[in-house]
């Protein structure tokens, strides 16, 4: 009973929070909805024992992407208002090839209902064993190299974003460590005897 | 009785959602963005939905790296963001024509 009222509870606050998140009219609000539907879906994972990609979802999304969202909205200067005009136009063809798309999805879900395919399981669930601890045996194991690919992924998504966004400004004067390297004392420094008031020729 | 039709419902409107969102906010690109990850969303709750229904661990692992991708793809889709609104001081999605493409 208690598994039924959880499982409506985060599924609908996931699809409103969702629906909020695209209509927001501020996109402060919509990365907060954003926020707000990552954590229910995070819900309706555990509820299934996916606990592990649950606790990665809030991690991750919540943790990370969202306040990378949330840091880029806040700190450009977008005139929002403009950016919603135009809005009305694409709405009747919006709605129209959505109910289109789910309408197909839920249809597909049907007919996988009347009678699925039978496939044969890759990795079965193990018996008795946490759902952490499964899913760490399986990726340090057989999908090794694909674990440390996605590693790979994430550091050149890293360093991309870090060569795209960095920008070398003309005005102001930062340390050379190079050319600090490069000194020696020869061409540095001069000894010179000046005679008496003269002084030294600079 | 919770089945699997159940979640494979809510991803399928999250889903649609995601794409409703793309096509209501043509113009702003954050919040396409922000559609793009609900759409992955969905993904991911179907795929983990499976795994569980089927018994079956792949689905997890596979989970595992949309969502490894969809943060990379956040990551580098909000550094073209911020590089472009530097160049161009807008991020209307209308005017990205610099390409020619």
């Amino acid at each position: 009973m208690i598994q039924l009222l959880a499982f409506y509870l985060f599924a609908i606050v996931t699809i409103v929070s969702g629906i909020l998140c695209v209509t927001a009219r501020n996109p402060v609000h919509s990365v907060l909805w954003l926020i707000l539907a990552f954590f229910n879906a995070a819900g309706l994972m555990v509820l299934v024992g996916a606990e592990f990609i649950a606790m990665l979802l809030v991690i991750v999304y919540v943790g990370a992407v969202a306040v990378l969202f949330l840091f880029v909205v806040m700190m450009l200067d977008i005139d929002f208002a403009e950016l919603r005009s135009g809005l009305a136009r694409y709405f009747p063809f919006g709605v129209a090839l959505v109910a289109l798309l789910a309408g197909e999805i839920i249809g597909a879900e049907k007919a996988w209902d009347a009678g699925g395919i039978q496939l044969s399981r890759g990795a079965p669930t193990p018996e008795g064993m946490p759902n952490i601890q499964a899913l760490g045996i399986l990726i340090y194991t057989r999908y090794l190299y694909i674990f440390e690919g996605a590693g790979l992924v994430l550091l050149v998504a890293l360093i991309g974003a870090i060569v795209l966004t960095h920008r070398k400004r003309g005005d102001v004067r930062t340390q050379k460590i190079s050319e600090q390297n490069m000194r020696r004392p020869e061409d540095a420094t001069r000894n010179t005897q000046p005679p008496v008031g003269q002084g030294v020729e600079l | 009785m919770i089945g699997l039709g159940h979640y494979l419902t809510v991803s399928a409107i999250l889903f649609a959602t995601g794409v409703f969102g793309i096509f209501l906010n043509r113009k702003n690109l954050i919040i396409i963005l922000m559609s793009i990850e609900l759409i992955l969303l969905s993904v991911n709750l179907n795929l983990v939905a499976f795994s569980a229904y089927l018994h079956d661990l792949v689905g997890q692992v596979f989970a595992m790296f949309v969502l490894t991708v969809a943060a990379g793809e956040a990551a580098i889709g909000l550094a073209i963001l911020v590089i472009y609104f530097r160049g161009r001081g807008t991020i209307s999605v209308e005017d990205v024509n610099r390409m020619k493409g």
